[in-house]
């Protein structure tokens, strides 16, 4: 059905009906047809596997972020999404596929090490989101495709951290936002993710600099941050935007990454 | 598109563009004024309407996607002895000025107190977190809703 239409899916629907909204009673204008696919069972399903959770790309984020099948860190950043009537219709696969530089599950989900699955009538690819999401509303579904799962690992994290900078509590749109996780064995950290969002086209996490960490003793952490802090300086290239500047967004990211680190240091 | 939900307990069907907003369709189609526009956007909540029973903006809902759903919206909530609550306590703690947020703001007080009876003051804050008011400051709304949700646990009370 939707190969050579170019048809846009449309879940819960409170991305796209403000992107094409126009005055008063006009009926929004899509330059394509819409695929209503927010009813469809099969996409609004979790399941649990030995090591990995599933979700259904459909699943709005008032149904995930009570889940406890899915990792807390996951679950905060739903929780600080918009506002109850949002989460109540709005999805992570619409989240994901909207592909927003300031979207606040993409970055969670590429520290967790998250994979898509895109299937079409004849097959299914499954990749990280890291591949899947390549600019500013930007992925890689071809016009044939659905997102049609999001798979999430279940690795255990002693320390994991999550700040969103906003203008308010709620219905804010990320300025900054920052995940980190860390696993520490026999007093060394094992292993390490950060990663940002809102500060780039794209999510910025580093495999390079996350492995100069791994091996490190938990205990010289603390002395190691200046020199963590000047490696990410390099990567995190924010804009000027209505929503801030590109020091103010520099700066904070840098304090909260030394913010999670020191979090780490006295938690563990 | 022949479209079929049940609004405000009566079952309806419209044949229209699924694209078209549930708050023109509402507004326009069924006459229910309660729903507002106050931005279009998502944003201030003077559309909110139950949808399934749960708080949502109709501003942005293409009427489609609630094909078989149940649509509860403010003259359909005034029926209920619930929202005489509600009303009651906005009245004793000044929770109105001009009014226009007020359908919205008892809207989400409703889907607030159906699911958490005794909420604190930053769950009430949460549950209108998606509503805007310019002329009251909220605290007088907050407290409205904490004197709708010690009412509605008094004895002898229903719901």
């Amino acid at each position: 059905m939707m190969a050579g239409t170019g048809a846009i899916p449309l879940a819960g629907g409170t991305d796209l009906m403000v992107r094409h909204k126009r005055q008063g009673g006009l009926i929004p204008r899509f330059e394509k047809p819409v695929l209503f696919i927010g009813h469809i069972e099969e996409l609004g399903l979790v399941v649990s596997e030995k090591s990995c959770v599933s979700i259904g790309p459909c699943c709005t984020y008032s149904s995930l972020m009570n889940d406890h099948r899915l990792p807390e860190v996951l679950r905060t950043c739903i929780r600080n999404i918009a506002a109850p009537a949002i989460r109540n219709r709005g999805t992570l696969g619409g989240n994901i596929c909207n592909a927003s530089p300031a979207g606040d599950t993409i970055p969670v989900l590429s520290a967790l090490g998250a994979s898509v699955v895109l299937s079409k009538v004849d097959g299914k690819r499954i990749m990280l989101i890291d591949e899947f999401i390549t600019g500013p509303g930007t992925t890689v579904r071809e016009e044939a495709e659905l997102l049609t799962g999001i798979i999430v690992p279940q690795t255990k994290f002693d320390c994991s951290f999550y700040r969103k900078v906003g203008t308010r509590r709620y219905n804010s749109l990320s300025k900054v936002s920052i995940v980190g996780l860390m696993k520490v064995e026999e007093e060394r950290v094992s292993d390490v993710r950060v990663a940002y969002g809102a500060v780039a086209p794209t999510v910025v996490r580093s495999r390079a600099i996350e492995e100069e960490i791994i091996g490190t003793p938990i205990n010289d952490i603390r002395n190691l941050i200046p020199h963590i802090c000047e490696r990410y300086s390099d990567l995190i290239t924010p804009i000027d935007d209505q929503r801030s500047k590109k020091s103010y967004r520099k700066a904070v990211s840098l304090k909260l990454l030394r913010l999670f680190f020191e979090h780490c240091t006295s938690k563990l | 598109m022949e479209i079929r939900f049940v609004l405000n307990r009566k079952e309806v069907t419209i044949d229209t563009d699924p694209l078209r907003r549930l708050l023109d369709v509402l507004r326009e189609d069924f006459g229910l004024t309660g729903v507002k526009e106050g931005c279009g956007e998502g944003e201030c909540g003077a559309c909110s309407v139950l949808i399934d029973g749960e708080l949502a903006l109709s501003c942005i809902t293409p009427v489609g996607t609630v094909q078989g759903a149940s649509v509860v919206t403010i003259e359909g909530l005034r029926e209920t002895k619930r929202y005489g609550k509600i009303s009651d306590a906005f009245a004793e703690a000044g929770s109105v000025q001009c009014g226009f947020c007020t359908p919205g703001f008892v809207i989400a007080a409703e889907a607030l107190l159906r699911t958490n009876s005794s909420p604190t003051e930053d769950e009430i804050r949460e549950a209108i977190s998606g509503n805007f008011c310019r002329c009251t400051g909220y605290s007088s709304i907050v407290e409205g809703i904490r004197i709708a949700s010690r009412r509605g646990r008094e004895k002898g009370s229903q719901a």
